[in-house]
This record gives C-alpha cells, sequence and structure tokens, in this order.
C-alpha cells in the first residue's frame, strides 16, 4: 500500500526545491514569467507583500479562482499563503492541491497563541522564524521547511540577514549547551534541539524571505548558508520584472561565483524602491513568534 | 572514478552522500563533486542529474552552455527531474519543453497529480540479470514522473501497475539509467547499480 502524508514526503518536495528561486505572482502572466525565468516554484497571491503594507487593513488567504488561475497557467510548484493559525484556510489551500502552504506572517494573523497543527496536513507547510526557537516550535508543529521572515514588502535585506545569522549564531551555541534547559527555554521537544545541534543545522531545508530586490540579495543570503530564496515584491515591484526574474536564479545557481553575480545584475533597470525599517508602521515579523 | 551531480539544484547534497555510499560499500576509489559548469563536465566518468524542478535545471544548463558536453559525458543517472532530462521526448507537453534527448522514453510530467498525491511504497526492482531476484527497496515518489512508453533497447528496472518507473539503456558505448523515485532518499542501491555498471564499461 503507497503510504501518505509522510514527512519523509514533505520534507523531501522542500529538498526538491533547494538552490532555487521561489517567486510571488499574482496572476497567470506573472507565474508564466517566473517560470520561465527558472523560477521553482510560484507563490499565488492576490496582493504581493509591497501592495499589502500599502493597502493595510486585514489581509487573507487569496481567492481560489486567483490559486486555480496560477495553478492553470504553470506546471512547476504552486504555494499559497493562509493566516497564522488559520486552519481552516490551509484545509481551503489543501481541497485546491497546492503544492504548498506559506503560514505567513504577510498575512493578518487569525490565532493570538496557536499556529496551525501542521502535521495533520497531507500538504507540507513551510513557516517563517526570526531565531532558533521560531524555527523550532514550527518544525514540531510539522512544517517542513523554514524561512526568514525578514520584513516582508519593504525591498531591504537588513532583517532577513538579522535573522539568518540569528539562527546560524544560535546553532552554533547550541554545542556547549543541555538539551533539556534548552528545549525548556525554547519551548520545543528535547529531541529537535538535540537532532540541531548534532546536524549543525537545522532539520529541515531553510530558505531566506524578507526583503530581497536584487541577485547580489538572493546571493548574500545564500552565502550566509540558506538553501534557496523566496523573492517577494522584488520582482514585480521592479521596473522590469522579467530581466530582474531571470537574475535573480542565475545569482542563486551560481551564488559563489562573483562574475557570474555581476553578470546576473547588469542592467534590471529599477530595483524596487524599498523601506527603511523605522519608517515602517507595521512590522510583521513580529507577528506569530 | 569521477562522478559529478548536477549542482545547481534540488537533491544535490542527497545524491552527493549516496555515491559516496555506494562508493564506500562497493570498496571502490570515487570522487564525487556537485557541477556547475561546462568545464566541470570535463573527464567526468558519470554524471548525475538529482530530482528538482526539471525546466529550472534544463535553463541553468542551456545559459551555462553545458548540454552538449552533458550529451558526452559516458554515464547518466537522473532521477525524478532528472530522468526527464534524458528523455527524447515528454508526453503531452504543449510548452515544448526540451530535454537532453538521450534515453528511447517518453516520459509525463506531474503524472499522479499535485504534491498531495505524492507517496512511498516498497518496490521490487531488478538489479541484477534477468533472471535474478528483485531487491526490494522503500521508493519516494514526489510529484513523479510517469515512463510512458520505452523502446525496444530499454531495460525495465522496476513496474508499478504495469508503468515503467526505473530503466536502463545502453548505447554507442554509453550507459543511461532512469528512476521516476528519489533512491537518493530511502537507498544506496540503485547508485551501487550504477557505479557497477560504469566499473563494467
Amino acid at each position: 500500500m503507497p503510504a501518505k502524508s509522510t514527512s519523509t514526503l514533505k520534507s523531501g518536495l522542500a529538498q526538491m526545491l533547494k538552490g532555487g528561486v521561489i517567486m510571488d505572482v499574482t496572476n497567470a502572466d506573472q507565474a508564466r514569467i517566473a517560470e520561465k525565468a527558472g523560477a521553482v516554484a510560484v507563490m499565488a497571491l492576490e496582493r504581493v507583500p509591497a501592495d499589502i503594507r500599502a493597502a493595510g487593513g486585514v489581509a487573507r488567504m487569496a481567492d481560489p479562482l486567483k490559486i486555480k488561475e496560477i495553478q492553470g497557467a504553470v506546471t512547476i510548484p504552486v504555494m499559497a499563503k493562509c493566516r497564522i493559525g488559520h486552519f481552516v484556510e490551509a484545509q481551503v489551500l489543501e481541497a485546491l492541491g497546492v503544492d504548498f502552504i506559506d503560514e505567513s506572517e504577510v498575512l493578518t494573523p487569525a490565532d493570538p497563541h496557536f499556529h496551525v497543527q501542521k502535521k495533520s496536513f497531507t500538504v507540507p507547510f513551510v513557516c517563517g522564524a526570526r531565531n532558533l526557537a521560531e524555527a523550532l516550535r514550527r518544525i514540531d508543529e510539522g512544517a517542513a521547511m523554514i524561512r526568514s521572515k525578514g520584513e516582508a514588502g519593504t525591498g531591504n535585506i537588513v532583517e532577513a540577514v538579522r535573522h539568518i545569522r540569528t539562527i546560524n549564531n544560535e546553532i552554533g551555541a547550541l554545542a556547549g549547551g543541555d538539551p533539556r534547559t534548552l528545549a525548556k527555554e525554547f519551548r520545543v521537544s528535547e529531541g529537535i534541539v538535540a537532532q540541531t545541534a548534532s546536524l549543525g543545522r537545522l532539520p529541515v531545508v531553510n530558505f531566506a524571505a524578507g526583503g530581497i530586490a536584487t541577485p547580489a540579495d538572493a546571493a548574500l543570503c545564500m552565502q550566509l548558508g540558506v538553501d534557496g530564496v523566496f523573492v517577494g515584491s522584488g520582482i514585480f515591484k521592479s521596473a522590469e520584472p522579467a530581466k530582474r526574474a531571470k537574475g535573480i536564479v542565475d545569482a542563486v545557481a551560481h551564488f559563489n561565483d562573483p562574475k557570474k553575480v555581476a553578470r546576473a545584475s547588469e542592467g534590471l533597470g529599477e530595483p524596487m524602491r524599498g523601506l527603511e525599517m523605522s519608517a515602517l508602521e507595521t512590522k510583521m515579523s513580529e507577528r506569530g513568534a | 572514478m569521477e562522478i559529478g551531480v548536477l549542482g545547481f539544484q534540488g537533491s544535490v547534497a542527497e545524491h552527493i552522500a549516496a555515491t559516496k555510499e555506494a562508493a564506500r560499500k562497493l570498496g571502490i576509489s570515487c570522487r564525487v563533486s556537485d557541477v556547475r559548469t561546462s568545464a566541470g563536465l570535463e573527464r567526468l566518468d558519470g554524471l548525475i542529474i538529482p530530482g528538482g524542478e526539471s525546466t529550472t535545471m534544463y535553463k541553468l544548463c542551456e545559459r551555462e552552455g553545458m548540454l552538449e558536453r552533458m550529451r558526452e559525458v559516458p554515464a547518466l543517472f537522473g532521477t525524478c527531474a532528472g530522468a526527464i532530462l534524458l528523455a527524447k521526448k515528454i508526453h503531452n507537453e504543449e510548452e515544448g519543453q526540451k530535454t537532453l534527448g538521450l534515453m528511447d522514453i517518453v516520459v509525463e510530467r506531474n503524472a499522479y497529480g499535485t504534491q498531495t498525491e505524492s507517496f512511498e511504497e516498497n518496490l521490487e526492482v531488478q538489479l541484477g540479470p534477468p533472471d535474478s531476484e528483485p531487491v526490494t527497496m522503500s521508493a519516494i515518489f514526489i510529484r513523479a514522473p510517469k515512463i510512458r512508453s520505452a523502446g525496444e533497447n530499454v531495460t525495465v528496472l522496476a513496474n508499478r501497475g504495469g508503468e515503467i518507473v526505473a530503466c536502463g539503456q545502453r548505447e554507442g558505448g554509453r550507459f543511461y539509467l532512469a528512476a521516476c523515485f528519489h533512491p537518493e532518499l530511502s537507498t544506496t542501491l540503485i547508485h551501487e547499480h550504477f557505479l557497477r555498471r560504469l566499473l563494467s564499461g
């Protein structure tokens, strides 16, 4: 009998995305541009984070018709976002046959205390994290993939770098610690602390997200040790999305080769405008700790 | 022996680890490295194309000008996306997705459906002579392709419900091996088979 819904299958799809770029798209045309540029997956949204930020109000799961439109346009995996703790939005996305759910702080949280219990779903989940405790809590809940939260919709890489470095440093510091004490402090199982300490990395695939706007931003995250990158507003809020999308894919593929990153960065037109952190009214990354 | 794993994207680290472990079990000396340039393909005895996104991998190989030299490597082994890239033809492909066009097989991408249809199960695989006992291994199918048909010169290694899920082909002194699932996530048996085939020339 075939087994479905196993953790091997969930983390396995994340493993197949490693080294890739996952792009936010809001319609079939954008999805096709992303696929043509070499994206490994697309995130189907009604609005990219920069527009969510600008619009204000409550941000929710996309209209199922929007998700179907994008599923119909591409052959690569299609992801979609649900609100933190909104397990019915997650059920709906699973029923639509999306390939991955992002339980995302970019949308307005639905539950002040709990995230979705992800283990009971067949579809795998990715969740954002600012530090090791958040990452391990999400994995304990069943996340098959982690990404930095960064600060979505800003085109400013500083928070993603902060989160990636924080997680790296906290993993480095595990070696000397007592797993039981750390598990209590992190509010996670002792097993996952021990596993992370012995692997010297998160036990699931870990991507960068939040504020990536240029090929060099993407390569920076890769050199800091992430397995791949999400690009939200950075592509379709720039002047020439097709060129920029390809540039970011090429820079991730050759992240250790500065000459190739230079070539990938040439003549891409204006990047998205970007926001300074001190100017933000809402820090999305503080949602869902 | 020099083995390369196409290194842009997907289960690269898993294939490198499985190949090293297979070489250790066979007691052969084998260097395994990830390959992202045309120069990296020189002097390879075998190239593994990992699981991942076939459309992404093909584009990156094309942009890097690697396709011709990939076709000249003496032995290629592809899993999932890698099997798609080895095929001569893609079933029902409207967008005209291109492949290396080496193996005499027709593959259908995402043939089982989306991720919620992904599955794992034990599979009998024929890795020895035709009359030998098949081995049983855990096979992990993730948004997997199907091999719709295969030429007469293709040797079937595993079937599932009458459909080919692993096969090999010798042609013009070269050897090709394709699996629709991900042995790199569960076993070294197919990697050992690939290395043995390389040793036997």
